[in-house]
This record gives structure tokens, sequence and C-alpha cells, in this order.
């Protein structure tokens, strides 16, 4: 037995992407709306390599075998291209998780970013730490880093709960600027009340299409803005045709 | 070295393409498949668990070194190694370590909480001094509302509120605007699970 809705969605999404980045690869402009936190990141990111301070990336608490693992692979992403604009900087980024394949990935990631800037010798597996493993010793450890390793930009990209409030308060106290998204609602809530940069809903899914990872992150952006207006229009169809069934019935 | 960077991706794709296969199909040798998949990808994030257990004691053990509030992380190494030691030798269901998690690990965990409901307070308080605009003002309004309509006020329920305006704003507003937030973050995983299947997204291999 095939289940053919998910199919037709799946094919639709991955005949979009292909299409749009084969049309993003004939074409120089990204087409992007403005999202204040990724231009305040690049900028962070410049003045971190400039007065030799560290950039924290948290991917939080979820691994790789969950729903949730989309949201760390994001965070991955980001890792590397902060980390391919930040490595030459006198103090590397440093990435903080709390699963151990999470964790396994990022040094993966920042070792690749350091062998491509060959500077291999300098790695460190310190560079990729599990702070904790449940939502609040995560929290507990990740603040003490915030105060401790010289960090002026936080990003949290991952999944996080309300126990990121901890962290944001963490990066106020020590007067560092904090981007945050996650993909937990109630954690969208807790970062839009507690972070200088909030993303709300799908802009965290939106970091490496700002962040110039390649133009199928930009074409998948796309691709979701398609799709999400036919979901949108199938939700208005399905209210209008179940409003007028109400009626004549 | 120069097999590892496609040999991880082709793993990746390959066990990806065969777990969403049966979402799509319903055939049991398929299904076998993942099951086994599922169980081997169980053992390798014990196994991680682990690896990362000893990153965390080892990042400590070079703070300890090199004089960086040395007595946390003398605490933290302290605390983990007999922890996972009684653990390892008496066995998850033994009184000490379950003791250890009831008496050290909830409390512990509980004050963070109470520390968050503080936090939470205080920046919600600061919220429209640091970024004064609509959607801050709808926010405070938003919570404020709510917190009237759910919990008496000196005991006293305001009836508009409680009975008309909160369940409206929980249930309605709160409601449809956090089914479109989860409308954008599934297409969101959708869009990173496609990437990564077709090889476009692998930024842990070089």
């Amino acid at each position: 037995m095939i289940n053919f809705d998910i199919l037709l969605f799946l094919t639709l999404f991955v005949v979009c992407i292909l299409v749009l980045s084969l049309l993003k690869n004939n074409s120089k402009e990204d087409n992007l709306r403005d999202i204040p936190a990724f231009y305040r990141l690049k900028g962070a990111i410049e003045l971190s390599v400039e007065d030799g301070s560290r950039i924290h990336v948290a991917i939080g608490r979820s691994g790789i075998t969950s729903p949730q693992g989309a949201a760390a692979m994001i965070g991955l992403s980001m890792l590397k291209r902060v980390g391919n604009i930040a490595s030459e900087s006198d103090e590397p980024p440093i990435a903080t998780m709390g699963d151990g394949t999470i964790m396994v990935l990022a040094q993966d990631t920042i070792r690749n970013n350091y062998a491509d800037l060959g500077l291999s010798s300098s790695y460190s597996n310190d560079l990729g730490r599990m702070a904790g493993i449940t939502p609040f010793s995560y929290a507990a450890g990740t603040m003490s880093l915030i105060f401790d390793e010289d960090v002026s930009t936080n990003l949290l990209a991952g999944s996080f709960g309300p126990e990121s409030a901890l962290i944001t308060s963490a990066g106020e106290r020590s007067q560092t600027l904090t981007i945050a998204g996650t993909d937990n609602i109630p954690g969208q809530a807790v970062l839009f009340a507690t972070a200088h940069e909030p993303l709300i809903g799908e802009e965290l899914y939106a970091g490496g299409a700002y962040l110039g990872a390649g133009p199928v992150h930009v074409a998948s952006l796309h691709a979701q803005d398609i799709l999400r207006w036919i979901i949108v229009g199938l939700l208005v169809v399905g209210a209008v045709s179940g409003i007028i069934s109400g009626l004549t019935s | 070295m120069k097999i590892k960077s496609p040999l991880s991706t082709a793993v990746a794709i390959g066990s990806g393409l065969i777990v969403l296969l049966t979402y799509l199909i319903n055939v049991d040798e398929i299904n076998a498949v993942r099951e086994t998949l599922l169980g081997w990808v169980v053992i390798a994030s014990a196994a991680a668990l682990l690896v990362g257990l000893i990153n965390l004691i080892t990042v400590h053990v070079n703070k300890i070194r090199q004089g960086k509030k040395p007595l946390y992380s003398f605490v933290l190494v302290i605390s983990a190694v007999v922890t996972f030691s009684l653990t390892l030798v008496l066995g998850p269901g033994h009184f000490i370590p379950q003791g250890i998690f009831q008496y050290v690990q909830i409390p512990v965990e509980t004050s963070l909480m109470a520390v968050l409901a503080v936090t939470l307070t205080y920046a919600s308080a600061r919220l429209l001094s640091r970024r004064p605009n609509l959607f801050s003002v709808i926010f405070i309004l938003t919570l404020l509302l709510t917190l009237l309509g759910t919990a008496p006020f000196f005991n006293i329920e305001i009836p508009f509120i409680s009975s008309i305006l909160q369940p409206f704003l929980s249930k309605v507003l709160a409601g449809a605007g956090a089914r479109g937030l989860l409308i954008g973050v599934g297409l969101g995983t959708v869009a990173t699970g496609i990437r990564i299947l077709i090889g476009a997204d692998r930024p842990f291999s070089r």
C-alpha cells in the first residue's frame, strides 16, 4: 500500500527545490526578505574577528533521530558558516549541545573548518562541548561558558524549550548579543521576550540561505514559500467549503 | 581519508531513503530493515552519549589544570565520576543512584525552574524598553490579559476577562498563531530533510 499524499507532497517539494536551485544558478539575485537578526549576526561575526572575541553557537539538546534533529542540523549549518568566517579570529567559535551524536557532528564541523583553513594543528575537541544532558543542566553548563570564555555573541540555533531564558539572561548579564531561534513553540515565546534578536517560526530554517551556505538553501527557502501558499489556499478552501456545507445541510 | 566524506554522505542518504521509504510503502521486509537501522542508531547514540560524558569531564579537567574556576569544575568531575561509577556497579534501579536522582538532581533542577520564573518576569518587564514596537506591546497585553483571566486577582474572578476574553485569546488567537508557526517549522523541517537526502546539505563533512 502506497501513501500517495505524502509521496505527492515530497515530490512537489523536491521538484520545487531542484527547479528553483537551477534558476538560482542562472540569477545573481537572492530575493530574500529582510531578517534583521542575520544582518546583526554578520556584523557581530566581523566584529568578533576584529576584537578577538568569541562567537558561541548553541545547538540545543535535540538528538539526530528525533523530529527536532532538523533544527540541530540547521545549527550545524550555521556553525559551519560562522566557523568559515570567524575561524581566523584569535578566539575561534565554540559550540555547545546537549546530545552526544550532535556533539560528534559539531566537532567534525569545526575540525573541517580548521582543515579548510589549514589550521588543523590548532583544533581542539574542547571547541565542541557537551554542556549537559537534561534541559536545565544544559542551560546551566552553557551559562557558565558564556561568562568564562570571552564570548561576544551568542547564536542559539537548534531545539530549546523555556529553559533557554536562563541562557539568554546570562547573555544579557554578560552584555553580549543574543540571536536565538528554536523549533519549540513555547521556546519561541520565551525567546521573543528574552533574546535581543529572536528568530520566529521558520526564520530559524532560513539561516543557511542568509549566511551564504549555497544556492540550494535559497531554493529550499523559496520552495517553502510556494508550499506555504498552497497549504494556506487548501486551508481556506477547506474552511469555506466546511462553512458552505454547514449552511446548506 | 579521501573516501571518508563521500562514504559518510552515502550512508546518511541511503539510511535516510530507506527510513523514508517505510513511510511511503508499507512492506514488512522494508519495515524490518528500518527497525534494524533504528536499533543500530540507538546503540550508536548511547555510545555517543558516553563520548559526550568523557568530553564534559575532559573540558572540566582542563579547566582545573588552567585554574579557571577550579572549584566548580572539581565538584562537577567528582560528582560525575561518583554517580557514573555507582550506577555502573549497583545498577540504575538501586536505591543509591535512585536517591542521587531524586534528592539531588530533581531539587537542583526545580530550583533552576524557580530562577526561570523570576528571569521570565524580569525579561517581560524589560521587553518594552529593549524593543519598543507594536509586537512587544501586543505580547505584553496578551500576557497580562491571559494572566488576569487564568489566575484569580486577589481571589476575585474578573467576569468578562475570565469567561470570554482569556479563552478567546488562548484558544482562538494563540491556537491559530501556534498552528501557523508549526506549519512554518514543519516545512522547514521537511526542507532540511530533503536537502540532506539529495546530498546538498552536509555541514559535518568537507
